[in-house]
């Protein structure tokens, strides 16, 4: 039963891992870009950015399937052309998870370009740096600490993404049933023993990352 | 004195009418049932509260594994109607039922459905080993009714393994019925009744002989003050009414 426990625990990370990522560079890359540059329906842009934080994760879930479904806007087209689906598959979970972290990071990674100090940025400039060069020497050193934090509420929302992941990963064990739905099925099933293993097991990986990159975090001085 | 008679007899009136639902003769009582039985008893309540006015019954619907579980856990539910005489079983072994109310009341038969749109429609169980089915929607074993069957049919037939990796599980038979009728996946294992239920989506491919009859029981739930209610209401299910209603939902005899 414990050895069990272990291949949701590993789908869970893998899933998270990778829709931490992919909401850093879209996160990262939409802060920045709503942070820098001022133009018409740029807070709108930023509502719609926000959005999947607010919105029911049954009702992503069931947005999720209008799309990658086998005869959704992208998914038929990807059943057509390539004969692939993303329903049903680790993949669908992480871009499940990517959208409901990435207001996460992209919300924090805004919040911290912004509090780069502009005249930093143009000192550097008469200074002779390139855009690329102020950027890597001066915009993210200082922001790169907001980004961070970021990130990590970003891998905690992924590693306890539910409602989405129920209606288009499939539930299927060893391939894309994660720990909260591991426990969901433990529980319905009166496994009070196994749920018990698998929330103490989480609770404590949690725990363990949450403390690694808040040590991370902390400014040397 | 003569000040406070007026505040006194205020405050009487006002304790009367916070009092009032307790004293009306209005009943909720809270059926827990079925997935499966949705579209039915969802009738027969409309039916029940035209029968007998001033009573108003409240659904919740599931999978019978995840219902009982919110009995066990204590939720304020009158009446239980599974899908299967395990979980039944199951409550009655942990003391939450009214002893003499059980009862079965219905009975059901076991398919494989495919959506309307389906190129090629497998025929039998075997058939569903063809490379041409990729997924095959089924209700989680351990807490959906519909997927104890079907895993002891697949079990019997020798298909189990050999399909499991083809499986998607999910939580109720209304998942399954919702991801064949969408194309998702290329069949799913559901009651006759659930086909039933969107014909223009679904039909069903072939029935699956099941080793014991399916059938449905009902019982009344103890410690929730509404007993009489919901002796009646199992009873009304009982009756010709009742069974007429589940018989138009295609819905077997008990």
């Amino acid at each position: 039963m414990f050895g069990q426990a272990v291949i949701p625990l590993a789908l869970t990370l893998k899933v998270a891992g990778f829709a931490t990522l992919f909401a850093l560079i879209l996160g990262g890359l939409f802060g920045y870009l709503l942070a820098r540059f001022s133009f018409w329906g740029r807070e709108v842009l930023d509502a719609i950015g926000t959005l999947p934080m607010v919105m029911p994760p049954t009702v992503l879930g069931y947005y999720l399937i209008v799309l990658i479904g086998r005869r959704g806007w992208i998914g038929e087209w990807l059943d057509r052309t390539f004969d692939v689906t993303l329903m049903f598959t680790w993949q669908g979970a992480v871009i499940a998870s990517t959208i409901v972290a990435f207001p996460l990071v992209f919300k924090s990674a805004r919040a911290a370009f912004e509090g780069v100090d502009a005249h930093l940025e143009n000192a550097a400039r008469t200074l002779g740096a390139s855009e690329l060069r102020v950027f890597a020497r001066v915009t993210l050193p200082l922001a790169w600490r907001g980004i961070l934090a970021g990130c990590m509420l970003a891998f905690a929302r992924a590693m306890g993404e539910f409602g989405a992941t129920l209606m288009v990963a499939g539930n299927i064990p060893g391939k894309t049933q994660t720990l909260s739905l591991a426990v969901y099925d433990a529980v319905q099933a009166g496994r009070d023993d196994l749920a018990n293993f698998f929330v103490i097991l989480t609770s404590t990986v949690c725990v363990l990352i949450l403390v690694g990159s808040g040590r991370l975090l902390k400014p040397r001085h | 004195m003569a000040r406070v008679k007026p505040f006194v007899l205020r405050c009487i009136g006002a304790a009367l009418i916070f009092m009032t639902p307790a004293l009306s003769l209005a009943v909720d009582i809270t059926v827990s049932a079925a997935s499966s039985l949705t579209n039915a008893f969802a009738e027969i309540g409309k039916a029940y509260e035209k029968a007998k006015p001033g009573t108003k019954v409240l659904f919740n619907f599931g999978a019978s594994g995840a219902l009982l579980q919110q009995l066990s856990r204590g939720a304020p539910v009158d009446v239980f109607a599974s899908a299967d005489v395990e979980t039944m079983d199951r409550a009655e072994k942990q003391n939450l039922l009214v002893p003499g109310t059980r009862t079965i009341f219905a009975s059901n038969r076991l398919v494989v459905i495919v959506a309307q749109a389906a190129g090629s429609i497998p025929a039998s169980l075997d058939q569903l080993a063809s490379p041409a089915v990729k997924r095959i929607a089924i209700g989680i074993p351990d807490s959906v009714p519909v997927g104890r069957y079907a895993k002891a049919a697949l079990e019997k037939a020798n298909l189990w393994t050999k399909l499991e990796p083809k499986l998607i599980f999910t939580q109720n038979v209304r998942q399954s019925l919702d991801y064949v009728s969408r194309g998702e996946v290329d069949a799913g294992f559901a009651y006759a009744t659930d086909a039933a239920v969107v014909p223009d989506r679904v039909h069903i491919a072939f029935e699956v002989p099941t080793q014991a009859a399916i059938l449905y029981p009902i019982a009344a739930v103890k410690g929730n003050g509404e007993e009489n209610a919901a002796r009646d209401f199992v009873r009304f299910v009982q009756s010709q009414a009742g069974q007429q209603i589940l018989a138009k939902f295609g819905f077997g005899k008990p």
